[in-house]
């Protein structure tokens, strides 16, 4: 049993918790996720590390079936029956130069670490958020505390500039500014704008997949991608991928799996 | 054997076979024959005394022959199932010149289910002497958990590492209800821990802590029994549609993560309604029963060679064809195409003869030259094998593999490149069914106290 420290919501429909899990606490390390399970119901879930204390995981999640919203009723005092991990390659966080950290939407709080830890091996990083609107902009404060030059927009303008992601980072690359790194973490669809942009360009992006997984282990293969000529696992060889190789069609195919199984499931249960 | 009938039992995951009644079982310990150089259990890879047991039934000592059982064999709920007995004590016994061997596992089966049903159950043996000396397991599969009881007996302090949420590894992910209750590998790992055998679920090693942690925490022995747990692919097209599934991802949603019970628990499946499962191991089988079960209508095996070269067990293939499943033999499945959301709608194969004998000294099978044709399917299952699980190897480079990446090991003591670390099961080549992993596990047993024996 893990004890939830605290579980608050921070934007509509996310929501931010706080877990004892000194074992997977010790060894992770930014870019690494792990799997939780409720109860003896629950499914295994995957999810990213978002800050990582002593003795205790952050975990930022978004409500898109039963378990995310059943999640969301545990109060902190309560416990999750299973958490496993750290799983996955953590970020290789070199000094390489200019990285530009890209989030959106619920890979904002991804992003965090990722960027903390590019920031800490002396790079200079740029970041760049994005969401639909104000209310669902998370982590902005804790990204703006890593010091960093930052950019926020939202698809309807009602914070930041109006617009996407992709257009700040256009405007960075036309004007001249040299970028060594991309990491991008969001939506399928915000990864592969980004790809799509940077590649003409020829800048190293690196995308941080978020698919579905069952042990989290390399042993399912549910999280199988097209990466290249090659098919990976997301769990074991990354998850973390050159940009410009993924299969995004498939990824995106993949996360359509089993909308009829959990829209059947929310609607019996009246979510 | 009584069984569930066909129609009834694909219509539910219950327990296929029902196992012997007190009557039957007393008849069949009758005919024994208590030879004095006992065939079958030279022929047991745990070596149970088998006439031993079967006389103890025999004379309804019910209680005593789950004690000589247990002597050796830690599961014998799980064995008394899923054994191969016909390869093995039951292949050996010499009533097979009659066409009448003894049904020695549905005896062992008898005696643990009548020690399981008839609680508390006999009490647990004390070790002779409580070593203060602690061991690592890694994974609490059939090798895992076999080696781990041993050592608890000897007196050794265990401790198994696993990382899914529960122990018992491919008995709890990968055979399914219908042939394993898992209300009977729970019990048999409660029966370890009453032996004094630590379970730490939730625990990677490779991830959580690395090996030379585990040595350094204390640890003056490791038995890796990590397991086959990556599945292998065919490299076709198309194998990345929706609804292509690795039989490890099939059976771990439905026997780990009970998604045969969905809505009630939260774990999907997706099954169409005309599924075929390439291979023809019991994996196979397996996965074919499963889809089956979930509500698919047409189940098809598609297997490159004969029903002769299947790897899977007759009894397991006759189950398959009882419940209405289609064998379509000398057939190769070449691509899989799907429909504009990514779905699978059809597959592409080729027929097949057989050949001159390969390397395994089955004939290879070869592609008849223009026979292609198109299966009309919405579901395809890939069980043509799995190779060992990468994590505790790719993090433990140190440990010597074979090209098949399978832990190298002296199959005298299971002992590996690294001084005190052994290694058993699907990790390691040949322990390819649950009965093998555990006689390795055993093995391993007496190699590491032997080993730290001599380190004293």
């Amino acid at each position: 049993m893990f004890k939830i420290y605290s579980n608050e919501k921070i934007a509509d429909g996310i929501f931010k918790m706080i877990l004892e899990a000194p074992l997977v606490s010790a060894r992770a390390r930014a870019g690494q996720f792990m799997m939780i399970r409720i109860d003896e119901q629950g499914e295994r879930i995957p999810l990213t590390i978002a800050d990582i204390s002593d003795k205790t995981i952050t975990i930022v999640y978004q409500v898109a079936g039963v378990t995310t919203h059943r999640l969301t009723e545990k109060k902190s005092g309560e416990y999750v029956s299973d958490v496993v991990g750290p799983l996955g390659h953590a970020t290789d966080t070199d000094k390489i130069g200019t990285v530009c950290c890209v989030g959106g939407g619920v890979g904002i709080a991804e992003l965090y670490p990722v960027a903390k830890a590019y920031k800490n091996a002396g790079n200079n990083v740029i970041i760049i958020i994005g969401a639909r609107n104000k209310e669902l902009l998370i982590f902005k404060k804790e990204l703006e505390f890593l010091g960093a030059e930052m950019f926020v927009v939202t698809d309807d303008g009602s914070f930041g500039e109006k617009g996407f992601v992709t257009n700040v980072l256009k405007k960075l690359i036309d004007t001249g500014r040299i970028i060594n790194l991309v990491y991008a973490v969001g939506p399928g669809v915000m990864m592969e704008a980004v790809s799509n942009l940077t590649k003409p360009y020829g800048v190293k992006t690196l995308v941080s997949l978020n698919t579905v997984l069952v042990d989290g282990t390399g042993m399912c293969g549910s999280c199988r991608i097209q990466v290249g000529t090659e098919t990976k696992f997301a769990c074991v060889d990354g998850p973390e991928f050159d940009g410009h190789l993924v299969n995004y069609k498939e990824l995106k195919a993949r996360q359509s799996l089993f909308k009829e199984q959990e829209n059947h499931a929310c609607k019996i249960r009246g979510i | 054997m009584n069984k569930q009938s066909p129609t009834e039992r694909i219509k539910n995951f219950k327990e296929v076979a029902f196992g012997l009644s007190e009557e039957e079982a007393l008849k069949e310990a009758s005919r024994c024959l208590f030879c004095k150089k006992a065939k079958c259990s030279m022929n047991c890879p745990v070596e149970i005394d088998i006439p031993a047991f079967i006389n103890a039934l025999k004379k309804k000592e019910f209680d005593r022959a789950i004690k000589v059982i247990k002597e050796k064999n830690n599961l014998p709920g799980v064995c008394g199932r899923v054994c191969p007995q016909e390869n093995q004590c039951e292949g050996a016994c010499v009533l097979n010149a009659k066409k009448a061997p003894i049904n020695i596992g549905g005896l062992e089966r008898f005696a643990a289910d009548y020690e399981l049903k008839s609680k508390p159950s006999a009490p647990s043996p004390k070790p002779l002497t409580a070593k203060q000396i602690k061991i690592a397991i890694i994974g609490s599969g059939p090798a895992g958990l076999t080696c781990a009881g041993d050592l608890a007996r000897m007196g050794y302090q265990v401790t198994v590492f696993e990382a899914l949420h529960i122990a018992g590894g491919v008995l709890m992910y990968g055979i399914p209800e219908f042939r394993l209750p898992k209300e009977i590998v729970k019990k048999e790992v409660e029966y370890l821990a009453s032996l004094g055998v630590k379970i730490k679920t939730n625990f990677i090693v490779g991830k959580t802590s690395l090996l030379k942690d585990i040595f350094e925490q204390g640890y003056k022995a490791v038995f890796a029994g990590t397991g086959a747990g990556l599945p292998s692919f065919m490299n076709i097209p198309g194998e990345n549609l929706n609804r292509v599934y690795s039989s490890n991802e099939l059976l771990t949603r439905v026997n780990l993560m009970k998604a045969y019970l969905f809505p009630e628990y939260d774990t999907p499946i997706n099954v169409g309604k005309k599924v075929a499962v390439i291979g023809g191991g019991n994996t196979a089988m397996d996965s074919a029963r499963v889809s089956l079960r979930l509500g698919a209508e047409k189940v098809y095996i598609v297997y490159r060679r004969t029903e002769n070269e299947m790897p899977a067990r007759k009894e397991e293939r006759e189950n398959a064809k009882e419940e209405g499943i289609e064998f379509h033999i000398l057939t190769l499945p070449k691509k899989i195409s799907g429909d504009d959301k990514g779905f699978v709608n059809s597959m592409e194969c080729i027929k097949m003869e057989l050949g001159e004998p390969d390397d395994s000294g089955r004939r290879r099978p070869v592609a008849i030259k223009g026979s292609e044709f198109t299966m009309d399917v919405d579901t395809v299952i890939i069980a043509v094998g799995q190779s060992p699980n990468p994590v505790f190897l790719k993090a433990t480079p140190e440990l010597k593999l074979d090209k098949w990446d399978k832990i190298i090991i002296d199959p005298a003591t299971q002992a590996t490149n690294i001084k005190g670390v052994y290694a058993g099961g699907d990790a390691t080549e040949g322990d390819d069914t649950v009965i093998a992993a555990m006689g390795a596990g055993k093995r391993a047993a007496k190699a590491m106290h032997k080993y730290l024996e001599n380190e004293k």
